[in-house]
């Protein structure tokens, strides 16, 4: 850790110093002791802001090797799983029980402890003429970023050679909307506490709660109320959690034989249309923006 | 030699009665009318109908003639009548393109219908929007040969069944495609039929429905894409080779429903992307060998009423499901089967695995009992249950078990609709 953190103090110095070094800041770097908030920029200078941050995000990413491990072990992981098993469908199959287990764990984890460690940076950049959302924005897209294009090659791949088709291009739209999920998630989680340690932790206990707790969670409520029409609070349920939505949005493409034979006439309704995908689709896109939302709600008002 | 039978049965009649007549119907003929020329003609006289849209209500044919189609000869019923109705043995109809019936619901109106008689062939013709298409009552020695039925759609409530037989004896359907009607092929006290090579699909209910139908023979069948798939019933001595049963789905569709058949054989047969495969109700003794089940959600529904069923020597290939059952007891055999989910090894390299399998999973059962829980596939919670209900069996029925499953896939020949095309929904 202490090695992390050196590493990143580093890092700082070595931002500060682009900046510095910048024609763009030069001028905002005087103003730096004024309320950032009186100073009036134009959009597309805000615009510039934010790619030249997320610039600087990216190639900090790039240089931890995290992302790269990432990477890596989807690929070994797709590789194998598809070689071992003749059968593509089956191949995707247990590649989804992976990626649903292991992309939201790596996003949570991954970005909270990447947002703890690039404090500095960002109080610093806080120092600058810089709206907080941009600051934020910056972090986040950078993390989705760097994370997606892992998925893309570290599954994306894999699953082009092996099994093309529609299963396959479901699994890797569901896996990189998931990861953009619990990348929110995990900022907000970040942004809840202020030490690293109970931060960390608040985001594992999220991983645990949507991938074991809520679906046994769910199994019981289910039984609980067997008696009663369900089909409502199931969908509800589902929704509730965006690892059940990625993985019934994948089902509708690898299962579908199956699930037509569930008797609810809504389901059948949502399931044999395309409506059922479009609707997840949509309250996935909830799960993206309304923890960013709230996250820079939090970081706007937070005492730096 | 496509119609080997209906020719000889042709030089037949000309043998035995060398001054059979060739009666021609049409415009500029002398039997403008065609019942008029039936009328006319004498027994084993043949008619044969020149080109034409003929609006001429109800045929009654009540002598043993052959009727011929001299290029394409429409039958129009105009939605007022039934077509042609059959009440002698010995009637060829051959060709002819037979439209628009009238429907009742109180009457059974159908495109033929052939009535209490024997050793009639139909052969060749298009039988298009009629309540029923081609109807047996009470026949014997019948041939429905190389017709395509397609009913009305748009009469979904009072529509008839494509080919119907009820009581009828050694009757054969052969290469038939119907389409469009309630129900494909339904048989009522039909025996010792044989049933062959026909396409039933995108029916409203079920492509293949029989009851009290006992020793007939199904084989090189397609019924694909039916409103409630197959659904065979009350019988006993069936026998179903080579057929292809694919994307029935739905809540209550099953690739094939056996309810109280005994004694049957089911073998050769592929069933694919269906909702269930094979559910089995109170059926017995029945030997189903060398099928291929894939890609459906339940390969294989069978209840606790079942007894004695041999399920062997069968591929399980990538269904969501493979057995499920609905109660403690089991008391089928499970045998030498290749299961796709099957994890166990085989140390002495005989192609059978060391350790048994069981078919039914946990979930399988909790879906059983709590079908919204269905939404849960595939989550971790579920794999979890699984895994250690395969560790420490105890909720899954015990002697639901293969015993000796197979460790790579059964190479099963002789199934002819393998590579045909199929309609996908």
């Amino acid at each position: 850790m202490m090695k992390m953190r050196k590493f990143d103090n580093k890092l700082g110095n070595r931002h500060r110093n682009q900046i510095e070094g910048s024609g763009t800041f030069a001028s905002a770097i005087l103003l730096k002791h004024d309320d950032p908030s009186t100073i009036k920029m134009r959009t597309s200078t805000k615009k510039y802001l934010l790619l030249r941050l997320l610039k600087y995000v990216l190639l900090d990413i790039l240089k931890n090797r995290m992302v790269l491990f990432y990477t890596l072990f989807l690929l070994a992981t797709s590789f194998g799983l598809f070689s071992m098993s003749g059968d593509p469908t089956k191949g995707i199959a247990s590649l989804l029980n992976i990626v649903l287990l292991v992309s939201p764990l790596l996003s949570l984890i991954f970005s909270t402890i990447y947002f703890y460690n690039s404090y500095e940076f960002i109080e610093l950049l806080s120092a600058q003429p810089i709206q907080r959302k941009t600051i934020l924005y910056s972090q986040y897209w950078g993390l989705c970023i760097s994370l997606i294009v892992a998925l893309v090659i570290g599954l994306g791949i894999p699953l082009l050679l092996f099994a093309p088709g529609k299963a396959a291009l479901s699994l890797l739209i569901v896996s990189c909307g998931l990861t953009m999920a619990f990348v929110s998630l995990a900022l907000l989680a970040a942004l809840l506490t202020r030490d690293k340690a109970r931060g960390i932790g608040l985001s594992l206990l999220l991983w645990f709660y949507f991938t074991f707790i809520y679906d046994a969670l769910m199994l019981m409520i289910m039984f609980a109320y067997i008696d009663y029409p369900m089909e409502t609070l199931t969908l509800t349920m589902i929704s509730l959690n965006p690892i059940d939505l990625a993985r019934v949005i994948v089902l509708l493409q690898l299962d579908v034989s199956a699930l037509m034979g569930y008797t609810g006439a809504m389901l059948q309704d949502l399931f044999s249309s395309g409506k059922g995908v479009l609707l997840a689709s949509g309250v996935m896109l909830i799960w993206i923006l309304a923890p960013l939302r709230l996250a820079i709600k939090l970081f706007n008002k937070r005492d730096l | 030699m496509r119609y080997p039978y209906s020719i000889l049965v042709i030089i037949l009649f000309v043998s035995f009665k060398l001054n059979a007549a060739v009666l021609t119907c049409g415009n500029k003929t002398n039997y403008p009318s065609i019942q008029n020329a039936i009328n006319a003609a004498v027994p084993y006289d043949t008619i044969e109908v020149q080109p034409g849209h003929y609006k001429q209500g109800n045929l009654l044919i009540t002598k043993p003639i052959s009727m011929f189609a001299k290029g394409l000869v429409i039958l129009d019923g105009d939605f007022k009548c039934e077509i042609i109705t059959i009440k002698s043995n010995h009637v060829l109809i051959r060709g002819f393109s037979i439209k628009n019936s009238s429907n009742l619901s109180s009457i059974d109106i159908a495109g033929i219908k052939v009535l209490a008689c024997k050793d009639v062939t139909i052969e060749n013709n298009n039988v298009e929007k009629c309540s029923f298409g081609i109807y047996l009552s009470n026949t014997n020695h019948c041939k429905v040969k190389n017709n395509l039925i397609s009913g009305n759609v748009l009469a979904e409530t009072n529509i008839g069944n494509g080919i119907h037989c009820w009581k009828a004896d050694s009757n054969s359907i052969e290469n038939n495609e119907v389409t469009n009607h309630r129900d494909g092929i339904y048989f009522e006290f039909v025996t010792n039929s044989k049933i062959n090579k026909n396409i039933s699909h995108q029916n409203l209910r079920y492509g293949l429905h029989f009851m009290f139908s006992h020793t007939n023979i199904y084989t090189n069948n397609k019924f694909s894409n039916n409103g409630a798939g197959v659904a065979v019933m009350y019988s006993h001595h069936v026998t179903m080779k080579n057929n292809l049963f694919d994307y029935n789905w739905g809540a209550s569709a099953y690739g094939l429903l056996l309810k109280e058949i005994n004694d049957s054989e089911i073998s050769g047969n592929i069933f694919t992307y269906n909702s269930a495969a094979i559910y089995m109700e109170g059926s017995n003794r029945v030997n189903m060998t060398s099928n291929v089940f894939s890609n459906n959600g339940w390969a294989l529904r069978i209840q606790s009423s079942c007894v004695d069923n041999v399920i062997e020597r069968n591929n399980f290939i990538g269904n969501t499901f493979d057995v499920s059952t609905n109660g403690e007891t089991q008391l089928s055999n499970f045998n030498s089967n290749y299961w796709d989910k099957y994890e166990g090894y085989d140390l002495n390299r005989d192609g059978q695995g060391d350790v048994p399998y069981r078919p039914v999973s946990l979930f399988s059962v909790i879906v059983e009992q709590l079908p919204p829980s269905l939404l849960l596939l595939r989550s971790f919670m579920v794999y979890l249950l699984d895994k250690s209900e395969k560790i420490i069996p105890s909720l899954t029925p015990e002697y639901l078990i293969d015993h000796k499953p197979v460790i790579k896939m059964i190479a099963l020949e002789n199934l002819p609709l393998a590579n045909s095309n199929t309609n996908k929904k």
